[in-house]
Parts: C-alpha cells; structure tokens; sequence
C-alpha cells in the first residue's frame, strides 16, 4: 500500500509537466498562428508579432489556465479531506456559483461594456460575499449548515442568473452571458491575471496551512480536537481559502468543473492517501489538467471553439462516473 | 501530573447530561469510570477534555484551568482515544499512529527522529509491527483498536483518557489491550478508561468511579464500588461482586 513514488519525486514530476504543458500552450495555436508559423515569424524578422501574440494573447491564456486549473484542484482536496467526503467539490460552498452571478450582472447591466475589468470585480465581489455570510455561518452552525447554506446559496445564484438570462434586453446579451458561464480562458488580458493572480495565491496560502489539520480530521473531530486541532480556525480556513481562490478563479475564466472532483481522487493513492500531501500535489494536477484542456480546446478546431468549461465537464464527468463505478467497494466501507 | 474535574454539569436543551461530576486522575493509576448505558461516561470525557461544553464547574490540571491551555499545550498533556473508530481515507496504519505525534510536530518538514522513535515504542506496546502498512480500513476490529491504542500512546502524554477501548473484542484482545493499558499505568501515567465489562475492571483498574444517571455515585477502591447493593441499583442485576485477582 506504499505509494509507488516518493513525495518528492511526484511534486517534482507533475511540476515539470505544469512546466512543460504551460511552454507548450505558449506557442499551441489556431492555424494562423501555429507553431511553425510562430518560429518562422521569428525567423524572418518578424520576431516582434510573434512576441507580441505570446505575450499579449497566450501569456494571459497560459498564466489563467494555470492559475485557475491548480485552484480548483487545490480547493478540491482541501475541502475532500475536510468534509472527509470524497464527493466534495469546490462549489460545495455556492462559492463558484456566487462568483458566476456577479460576473453575470456586470454583463447584464451593460457595466462590464463601460469598463471591461468590471466582470472580474464584480464576480471576486460575489465570492466574497458568500465568503463573508458562510463565514458568519460557520462561527455559529456546524459543517452541516455549511454544506446546506451552500446548496441554498448555489441554487439562489442560479435562480438570479436566469432571472437575468430570462430579462436579458436583446438576444446578444443572452448569448454573451451563456457563453461566459461556460467557462474560457481565451481572450482574457495580463489585466485579468494581475486581478485574480495576487487573491489567488493568498487563497493557497491559506489553504496550505489547514494541511496539517485535515490529516489529524481523518480520525474523526473528537480525535482532532483532543490532539490539539481548532477545529474553528481549520473551518475558516478552508472556507475562506477555497472562496478567495476559487472566487477569484471563476471571476476571471467562469465556472469550470470537474476539475476539483476529479483530480483529488486520481492522486490520493500517489500520495499514500494522506489529507496535508494531497493539497500540493492536486494543485499541480488541476494546473496541468486545465492547461492540457486548454491546449486541446485550441487543436479541436471544427466551428466556434470549444468552450473550457465544456470540455472539463465533457471528459470529466464520464470519467468521473468511471472512477466511482471502479472504486465503489472503497467508497462504501 | 493530576487532571482533575470539579462539579462538573453538562447540559444540552435542558437535559442535564452530567450533574456536578467532580473526579481525578493522576499519573501511575488506573482508573475505571463504569456505569450503564446513557450514564453520562462519555460526555464526562469529552467534557474534561474541552471538546464539550461545560455548563458548569472547572476542569483542573495540577490546579491551573485547563480548559483554558491553549489547544496544542492541552493536547501534549492528555491523549484521548475516541470510542469512534472510523478512519476516513486508506491511511496506512503507520500514518495513522504518527497522527499521534501532531501536537509534538511543528509541521515543517518530515517527522523528527523522536517521533520515529515514539511511534516505534506505541506500536511495541501493542504489537502491532505486523501492521504498519496497511490501510486501516481493511483490518479487523481488533487490529484497528491495537492502531488506534497505538495511536493515542505515541503521544507519550502523562495522563490518556480512553473511551471503550475493548468494545467489541473477543476475550484475548480485551485481556491484552487491559495489559497495554495497566503497563502504561505502571510506567507512570494516568489513565481513565471506560469501561463495561465489570469483572475486567474488577480485575485490572486500581480505583473505580461509578456514574448513574450523570451523577457519580461513588469513587474508590472496586472492592468498595463493586458490591451487591450498587449492582442491584445501578445495573438491576443481582449477584455476587466480581473478584479481583492478583
């Protein structure tokens, strides 16, 4: 039951594939700006254009994939080993959905046309609210009320969104916001990655430091607790990680899914099933799962593209149902 | 190093779990907190230990407030073994039983050589060598416990509370976990185990303390618990006491 590489040796192997995946979405590219395409441009003088797509149209794809990809699968395992339920997925807490809606009502009252880094804002300012009430929760009620306010938030977010999807002013609206709730991190700008960038990485520090707690949870709260765990401080820990992170992420790239379900469940037996070493390793995951989506998002190239979040789901989901249908014994006992 | 609990009351929606309990414990004695179903054992402990709110009274380590240690302090004096024997995850027993270690690790870097060293004497004590890499999960009720033992005696802390640790084992592990536990008494800690079975605690505890219907009712030798009229009122069983065989 020894996993079969050392810790080390994992991180530093999903590492170089977030490395080596993220090189490869810098010069992956639709037909017109291909990769051959790209090196001749630096070849025949042309090097300026070819730097100015890597860096102004693929720096920001790269950095948000990236960003966005290890959040989730960071939340993900944090919020596995800390429900100690293996279902759990970073929307459990309505963060995502919350974060969604304030994107939606920057593009449905016409703000986010005014001033494009609205929708980010708006959507960073949703996740902090939910944060917020699901934080005043937390301090009172338990994990149940959490997990049950969550599923009331979500659905009060869904119910919004297509109240302004149903009263949206003309049909191009409409479209705008269903495409935007699929989920891309095409065409976003370096403004969307020093927005999101700064909130997401306070968002994995805070949750790196729960690590150590939700080991101890997995003998249950009573043992926690007598070996010294708050259970208070690793609540709002969690919480607060996972809506500042995830809140941030869906902002800027909108709801992508699967990607914290199912990349805990893929690395738990790499890193022996431990809580604490899983967060790390997820995080890289997510990262390279996001960025390989990404890439393939671009090489499929029948009609419009495809949007990330539907690919995610696409793959995900019945991949998802193949992971529970394979270790349903485990699950049950 | 004595804990000790001072009129004690414990309530939840006005149903008064534990009524003024007051009780010690203190290091090189083994202590058995006995009592039927639904007496109050359990919440007592957990009460003691702070994961309980308390309505009333003081819980006292070597006279300072206890509850009011901070977390980690509190958790390097008492180790508690829950009566909840879930382990969530496939964590290998090793993993597990290092757990027990968390309030000595800083939480940089790798267990220190001291920790190896402790977990190495825990699973000693209850041999449970054999065991280590293994998921939890997959062993028998009796391996489980020897794990979990395992897991609250690596903390190496001077007094353990264990809440029905022989719950549900056949006759040769209950003997042996007793034996782990009046060892552990014997080196110098102070234990406080619950406990059903009256001829085991007859047999191995050094001082008794008896709850019924959260109150306790009496405390002291089991000679002097353990006879016919409490039997006959405490448990509506009649008999003789059991005898304690040395």
């Amino acid at each position: 039951m020894k996993p079969l590489l050392p810790y080390p040796v994992l991180i530093a192997g999903l590492a170089a594939l977030v490395g080596g995946l993220a090189f490869v979405s810098m010069v992956v590219g639709p037909a017109t700006a291909g990769t051959f395409e790209l090196f001749s441009m630096m070849t025949h003088g042309e090097s300026d254009t070819a730097w100015m797509i890597m860096r102004e149209v693929r720096l920001p794809r790269t950095a948000l994939a990236m960003l966005v990809g290890m959040s989730l699968g960071m939340a993900g395992a944090a919020l596995q080993g800390f429900l100690r339920n293996p279902l759990a997925d970073p929307g459990v807490f309505g963060v995502s959905p919350a974060a969604s809606l304030g994107a939606v009502l920057a593009l449905y009252t016409g703000v986010s046309v005014q001033m494009p880094l609205a929708l980010p804002l708006m959507g960073i300012a949703g996740a902090l609210l939910c944060a917020l009430l699901l934080h005043g929760l937390a301090r009172r009620g338990g994990m149940l009320t959490l997990v049950l306010a969550g599923v009331a938030v979500s659905s009060l977010c869904a119910a919004v969104m297509s109240l302004a999807l149903n009263l949206s002013p003309n049909p191009y609206a409409a479209a705008e916001i269903m495409f935007w709730l699929m989920g891309s991190v095409t065409d976003r700008s370096m403004d969307h990655v020093l927005l999101a960038g700064p909130l997401i990485l306070l968002g994995w520090a805070i949750l790196g430091a729960s690590g150590r707690s939700l080991d101890a949870l997995s003998l249950g709260e009573e043992a926690a607790a007598s070996l010294g765990v708050d259970l208070r401080r690793t609540r709002t820990l969690v919480v607060a990680g996972t809506a500042i992170c995830v809140g941030a992420g869906t902002a800027v790239a909108g709801g992508i899914g699967f990607i914290g379900l199912v990349v805990p469940h893929l690395l738990r037996p790499l890193v022996g099933h431990a809580p604490s070493r899983l967060l790390l390793a997820s995080a890289l995951g997510g990262g390279a799962l996001l960025l390989a989506a990404d890439i393939l998002v671009r090489l499929l190239m029948f009609g419009p593209e495809l949007k990330l979040g539907v690919l995610t789901a696409l793959v995900g989901a019945p991949f998802f149902l193949w992971l529970i249908f394979r270790a349903r014994t485990e699950l049950e006992s | 190093m004595k804990l000790e609990a001072r009129g004690v009351s414990v309530t939840v929606h006005d149903r008064k779990l534990v009524e003024n309990a007051s009780l010690q414990v203190s290091g090189g004695e083994l202590v058995g907190l006995i009592g039927p179903n639904g007496a109050g054992k359990s919440t007592l402990l957990r009460a003691i230990l702070g994961i309980r709110a308390i309505s009333a009274g003081r819980i006292l380590l070597d006279g300072g407030d206890f509850l009011a240690m901070p977390p980690l302090k509190r958790a390097n004096a008492v180790a508690f073994l829950p009566q909840e024997r879930r382990v969530e995850w496939r964590l290998p027993a090793y993993d597990i039983v290092m757990l027990g270690r968390y309030p000595h690790q800083s939480g940089f870097g790798g267990p220190a050589p001291e920790d190896r060293a402790a977990v190495d004497r825990a699973l000693d004590a209850v041999d449970g060598h054999g065991l280590v890499d293994q998921p939890v999960a997959v062993l028998s009720g009796g391996e489980r416990t020897r794990i979990l033992l395992a897991r609250a005696l690596a903390a190496e802390s001077p007094l353990l509370l264990v809440d029905e640790p022989i719950a549900a084992l056949d006759p040769y592990h209950q003997l042996h976990v007793m034996e782990i536990l009046r060892e552990r008494a014997h080196t110098g800690a102070g234990i406080l185990a619950v406990i059903h079975d009256l001829t085991l605690v007859a047999r191995f505890m050094d001082r008794l303390v008896l709850m019924n219907a959260g109150r306790i009712i009496a405390d002291g030798s089991p000679a002097d618990v353990l006879n016919a009229e409490q039997l006959a009122s405490v448990y509506r069983i009649s008999g003789s006491p059991p005898q304690r065989i040395s």
